[in-house]
């Protein structure tokens, strides 16, 4: 599967939710649906979810979609265990499983052959989604991100194109103060 | 505070009455053997304090993070190994972004009456050093008489929006011993 497509149709989908996304999907995303509610965390790789649990405890009105890269999961594993352990609702977990530390140079996973699946539900999570087509991508998606968390999705893409992706602008005080105003005023901005 | 053999004396409860009034609501934590059983063990029981056990040290300043844009105060118990760990993490979050990230790390093996810059433990004597590269202000409780610094700090943190590290220079004693002295 194409990411940037099956973003598109991602994009169809929400409304209110916060959206974490990292790195290439991050990037991908911003240029898809630049808004407000859009969480673009900083500097140590394979934290998407941390952040999102924060955010999940933070404001348990709210769905939370995070959207990581396999590499990123591989560095923080264990957030699997804490993420199902936690078992908040209103978390709803997808990797986007290329098997290529994409936003590093493309360079592949040390084995691209992981079961995420099966890594999740072994962690904790009773129904994990594993999404191939298109098809399967359309079916799945709008339940996973409605579904009582925390939920878990694998989903496998192709890779995209390699960098350089410049992540500055993103990652700007300015974008990260109007995040936290837009959930302050619950501005709802799809 | 000191014993009559003029060991510091910390009650972990006396610590936890600091976190609360600190008005913190998350206590982010890997265990620790220097405060295991003193102060995490009674938090963990404490119904005030909701505790989020992680599998590493950086996901806690992840979470920290995430809470910090609901306004959630949180405080990070770890050891100052995984202080030392979770270092991207801090870099990022605390430093470069400078989000109130709230640390209170165990020093095991720290002796008593010795101030951690000379302890002989290499891990213990690097860790104030590395935070003042860092940039993160940080002070000691070595006894009770420490204690009545934590909320103030605590509140000064999120107040600036800025990283604190509280360092644990003695094992905290737990409730019974408290009983039995």
């Amino acid at each position: 599967m194409n990411r940037r497509a099956c973003l598109d149709h991602l994009h169809q989908l929400i409304t209110d939710e916060i959206i974490v996304a990292a790195y290439s999907t991050a990037s991908d995303w911003i240029t898809i649906n630049e808004r407000p509610l859009n969480y673009y965390f900083f500097g140590a790789m394979g934290l998407a979810s941390s952040h999102a649990i924060g955010l999940a405890l933070a404001y348990p009105e709210r769905n939370i979609i995070v959207l990581d890269g396999d590499g990123s999961l591989l560095m923080n594993l264990g957030t699997l265990v804490t993420m199902a352990s936690l078992a908040l609702p209103n978390l709803h977990y997808s990797v986007w499983h290329n098997g290529s530390y994409e936003a590093n140079g493309g360079h592949p996973l040390p084995s691209t052959h992981v079961d995420f699946c099966g890594l999740a539900k072994s962690a904790g999570f009773t129904h994990p989604h594993r999404i191939t087509t298109t098809a399967d991508f359309h079916q799945i998606m709008p339940a996973f991100i409605r579904e009582r968390g925390p939920s878990f999705a694998e989903i496998i893409i192709e890779q995209g194109p390699i960098g350089p992706r410049s992540y500055k602008d993103m990652y700007s005080k300015q974008r990260r103060e109007r995040f936290k105003a837009a959930l302050h005023t619950n501005e709802n901005i799809k | 505070m000191t014993s009559s053999s003029s060991q510091p004396i910390l009650h972990g409860a006396s610590i936890i009455d600091a976190i609360k009034a600190a008005d913190v609501r998350y206590v982010l934590s890997v265990p620790d053997l220097h405060t295991a059983q003193g102060l995490l063990a009674p938090l963990a029981a404490d119904r005030a304090i909701k505790l989020i056990r992680t599998c590493k040290e950086d996901e806690t300043f992840g979470i920290a993070a995430g809470l910090s844009y609901g306004d959630q105060r949180a405080l990070i118990l770890i050891q100052y190994t995984g202080f030392l760990y979770a270092m991207n993490a801090i870099r990022a979050m605390a430093c470069e972004q400078s989000l109130p990230m709230c640390m209170m790390i165990g020093l095991l093996g720290k002796e008593a009456g010795v101030e951690p810059i000379h302890s002989t433990r290499y891990g213990v004597r690097i860790t104030e050093p590395l935070l003042d590269v860092l940039g993160i202000k940080h002070m000691c409780v070595h006894s009770d008489d420490d204690v009545a610094l934590i909320a103030p700090a605590i509140d000064e943190a999120y107040r600036t929006s800025r990283p604190l590290a509280i360092l644990i220079g003695t094992r905290p004693l737990p409730p019974q011993d408290e009983v039995a002295a």
